[in-house]
């Protein structure tokens, strides 16, 4: 029995430990540990709940945007704000931009090196490589010529010492592409690197700019006129339409293609990883507004058990329904640590009983990580692009439905290859297939508003916050590009009173519950094969399957707004 | 490595012009203009490629975010061949000991020779406990890696001045990059900075071998020395009195000054204005929102967002303001007073008041 420790987890957002026992060849256990924590929560008590977006935006400059919506529409659902039609679409807009953004950036940068043997592309013919290429893509770009070139640059990369790429798992057993295969997906890693700027221009048109764009309680700040230079008109709307028209090109004739190729040669890796049997996902896409969930382009829903016959109802403002544990985490509750508490009544005071640093191992410790632990209806879920689209498989939505299954069909496997390493990785390439295809339709809804004049983006009704309540409480839900998010605000005399976050990666990252549940990442890791002790890229494979994001996923927060900096080492 | 920036260049099939091109966008970017070109294409003739880290610590990675949606030619070559990138948590392909091993053989074999880029802030709290990495405290990294640097660059608001974790009441103590190294930090605050900025000073380091011209508050001159206000195509609508009242009012629409529905941009030096955002394509105020001020030191704390500032000397159109600036309460008057200060002397009393802050902590 052997404990393997991976620390930094890289090529993901934030600080993440995982710790792995392995018997066998096999992990048997493991413990997943967010090891930083800012305190967001506890800083935004006291201030204008129409700055919450911006200061909740800095939670994550990976999935910027997405809390920064969660925010405004916490704000707006406290406050009884619905916001013009207009100014949904371009929240809709930027958001499925984010999902194509993020998961394209996910497959290449933050996951491709697990499956892609870099230096293995040297070995490879261009022509065969072009030839490969062109025979699943059109993508002009594939060409001989082309593939030479990536390979020359490869080199000369390899000779002055590989800079990001030093010390990866070259060679591993474990790396099963031909060279041709790996040669293709490098060259596309350097053209995503590239493409990814150009459609974050979106933002930049309706938010001033990328990583995070400006968002607007009771709508968004930018203004549309066509008879105006300073403001969204004619050539602001072609540049994005141009965006949207790049993104769809590489999505279609690179990334999907390249990743169902990619998984192609690793069908076993759909039987590792599956982890949990539960799913959840908020929903997103609003045809109707945010406020009728029931007209959005996902479901919000649960799977339990994975049976795809039947979705429960979510209610986030349910006491009984979402709950957060701390049994293994950093923090005490007043009346004990075994309890879980729904984020409306929540408390944190932050205790840190690790050992003292520097650090070689967290076995021994009870409590192991600064992320809390969320359950629905105690159960542990995962969230992200597997969940959201099982979740709309469920409820009969026929769009994913087909979608699914003409992907099993191509790479020849079950349905039940989606609860794996692999089906989170596929899944994800659907999910932004599927944004892709809403993107294309939000913006001709845009422009069909712009043609009848229909331009109002902002309602100022409740901006003043004399027009508030004197005290008012609001929750809002975002499918995250890494699932479910949610944020709780509760404002009083015109400041917020309490704000909590429930995150994606919290949900799927967390320490084991009081009932020794574990959450996604540990139960993934269990019956994961692991070939080498001292390269693990079996670890890495199933936890970056998720697209993990630590910085989101841990907070402190405390209603009473107690010191909450009292530590003692134990 | 020891290869030439040219050499390198050659090697994967670029001619003589692209070269010529990449120093003459490598100049422009470094505020050298086209008198510069000569000086860049000398320096990356001779250069070798120097060895960079790139630090994590409490931070969102907006800073390596933005770094990537850099604009400028061959940006992927700056980062590939331009630098020897050998520690990064967000893109390196290693992880575990694998990583850190990148990081001690590049700190090793490099002394006084690597550029350290530090993303974030340090919690010094509580023995460091709130941001660890491979079981030790980004205090106790940030002093191995900054000993035998070269340079140390601080990205982005976090590492520049603690930016949201040091809003109050700051939690984990969270402590910027400058009060904690015993050298010189060049600070690039902004939330994030803009890309071409970050891409600009890297770029200045490497072409001059020099750390940049630097203001009191360790911000290179080029890109910090003007107002956001100062330079910003509205600045005429506020001039003449035209503002927006509401958001998305007539206003708005006719592209009026922000002004009265807050902007940061009369209290914040920062480029936003010239060199704009993702390859030029808008700033916060061109796409109708005002600045809110992310590359000032405390402006988590300098809220609410949406109440305009007052009118004050030094400020710019007095009478302009004073006129038009309608609604101007008496609190909102105090809270601004501190902007009336000289900005250099200002922040070196903020500076001196935290350092108090700390020790009563402490």
């Amino acid at each position: 029995m052997t404990r393997i420790v991976v620390d930094p987890i890289t090529r993901i957002e934030g600080h993440l430990r995982i710790e792995a026992v392995v018997e066998n060849g096999v992990i048997t256990d493991a413990f997943s540990a967010g090891t930083m924590v800012r305190g967001i929560e506890k800083i935004l008590i006291g201030r204008d709940p129409r700055d919450a977006w911006a200061f909740t935006e800095r939670v994550c400059g990976v999935c910027t945007t997405v809390h920064a919506l969660a925010s405004v529409r916490a704000v707006e659902n406290a406050l009884g704000i619905t916001i013009p039609p207009t100014a949904e679409l371009i929240r809709s807009i930027m958001m499925t931009t984010q999902y194509v953004q993020d998961h394209v950036i996910h497959f290449y940068h933050l996951h491709a090196l697990d499956w892609v043997d870099i230096v293995n592309a040297l070995k490879a013919d261009p022509k065969k490589a072009a030839e490969l290429a062109q025979s699943f893509s059109k993508w002009d770009k594939n060409t001989p010529a082309y593939f030479t070139e990536v390979q020359d640059k490869v080199k000369a990369f390899a000779a002055s010492g590989l800079g990001i790429f030093a010390n990866g798992y070259w060679g591993h057993p474990a790396y099963k592409l031909p060279p041709e295969v790996n040669l293709i997906a490098v060259a596309h890693y350097l053209d995503a690197l590239e493409w990814q700027k150009e459609i974050c221009k979106i933002h930049a048109v309706f938010g001033g700019k990328n990583p995070h764009p400006n968002y607007l309680v009771g709508g968004v700040p930018c203004s549309i006129n066509v008879n105006e230079v300073a403001a969204i008109n004619s050539d602001r709307l072609n540049l994005v339409k141009r965006l949207i028209d790049q993104a769809d090109e590489f999505l279609n004739q690179v990334y999907i293609p390249d990743l169902l190729t990619v998984a192609g040669f690793y069908k076993d890796w759909a039987s590792h990883g599956g982890g949990l049997s539960n799913y959840l996902s908020y929903g997103e896409f609003p045809t109707k507004g945010y406020n009728q969930p029931d007209s959005f382009k996902y479901p919000r829903g649960v799977v339990l058990n994975r049976d795809l016959s039947h979705v429960y109802p979510v209610n986030a403002t349910d006491s009984q329904e979402i709950k957060e544990y701390i049994a293994h985490s950093w923090y005490n509750y007043e009346k004990g640590d075994s309890e879980g508490i729904h984020p409306w009544a929540g408390e944190t005071k932050i205790k840190y009983s690790g050992p003292k640093p520097p650090f070689v191992t967290l076995e021994g410790y009870e409590k192991y990580s600064f992320l809390k632990t969320p359950r629905w209806k105690d159960n542990p879920m995962e969230v992200g692009p597997l969940a959201r689209l099982l979740v709309a498989y469920a409820s009969g939505r026929t769009d994913v439905q087909e979608l699914v299954k003409a992907t099993l069909g191509q790479l020849k496997v079950p349905v039940t290859a989606l609860f794996s390493t692999l089906g989170r990785t596929a899944a994800r390439g659907l999910d932004a297939a599927l944004a892709m295809i809403w993107l294309k339709e939000y913006y001709g809804q845009l422009m069909e508003r712009v043609k009848i004049n229909e331009v109002s983006t902002f309602n100022g009704e409740f901006w003043e916050p004399k027009t508030w309540p004197k005290e008012a409480e609001g929750v809002g839900l975002v499918e995250a590009p890494r699932g479910a998010l949610a944020h709780w605000i509760k404002i009083k005399n015109g400041a917020i009173e309490n704000y909590q976050l429930v995150v994606p990666t919290t949900w799927n990252g967390s320490p084991r519950d009081a009932k020794g549940q574990r959450s996604s990442f540990e139960q993934a890791l269990i019956g994961t094969p692991v070939v080498k002790i001292n390269e693990p890229v079996e670890i890495l494979r199933t936890i970056h399957s998720f697209d993990p994001c630590l910085a989101c996923a841990v907070h402190l927060y405390d209603p009473q707004g107690r010191h909450l900096h009292q530590v003692s080492f134990e | 490595m020891g290869q030439s920036i040219w050499n390198s260049m050659q090697q994967k099939g670029y001619s003589r012009r692209d070269f010529l091109q990449f120093c003459a966008a490598a100049a422009t970017v470094a505020g050298l203009g086209k008198s510069g070109v000569a000086q860049v294409v000398s320096a990356f003739e001779k250069k070798e490629k120097p060895a960079v880290v790139w630090m994590h610590f409490q931070e969102c990675t907006c800073c390596s975010e933005s770094f990537i949606r850099a604009s400028h030619p061959i940006v992927l070559d700056v980062l590939l061949d331009v630098l020897s990138l050998n520690y990064t948590e967000t893109l390196m392909a290693a992880s575990g000991f694998q990583a850190e091993k990148s990081l001690s053989d590049t700190i090793e074999k490099n002394k006084g020779k690597y550029i350290v880029l530090v993303e974030g802030a340090v919690p010094t709290h509580d023995g460091g406990v709130y941001c660890m990495i491979g079981g030790k405290t980004a205090e106790s990294i940030l002093q191995t890696v900054s000993k035998d640097a070269a340079a140390i660059v601080a990205w982005g608001s976090c590492a520049s001045n603690g930016c949201i974790q040091a809003a109050k009441p700051n939690p984990t103590g969270s402590t910027p990059i400058h009060k904690l190294v015993d050298k010189t930090v060049i600070n690039v605050p902004g939330c994030p900075p803009i890309a071409d900025v970050m891409m600009a000073v890297v770029t200045h380091l490497l072409v001059l071998g020099q750390i940049p011209a630097l203001d009191s508050q360790g911000r290179p001159k080029e890109f910090y020395g003007r107002r956001v206000h100062d330079t910003c195509y509205r600045r005429p609508c506020y001039d003449a009195g035209l503002f927006v009242e509401s958001f998305d009012d007539e206003n708005a629409r006719k592209g009026y000054c922000l002004y009265k529905v807050g902007c940061r941009g009369p209290v914040t030096y920062n480029a936003c204005s010239v060199t704009k955002w993702n390859e030029g394509t808008s700033y916060p105020i061109q796409s109708g929102h005002g600045c809110i001020g992310c590359s000032e030191e405390g402006f988590w704390d300098n809220g609410p967002f949406y109440q305009h500032l007052a009118s004050f000397p030094g400020f710019g159109v007095e009478s302009t303001a004073d006129t038009v600036g309608a609604v101007v309460g008496v609190a909102t008057l105090a809270g601004v007073a501190a902007h009336a200060v000289v900005t250099n002397i200002r922040k070196r009393k903020v500076i001196a008041e935290v350092h108090t802050e700390d020790q009563k902590e402490s």
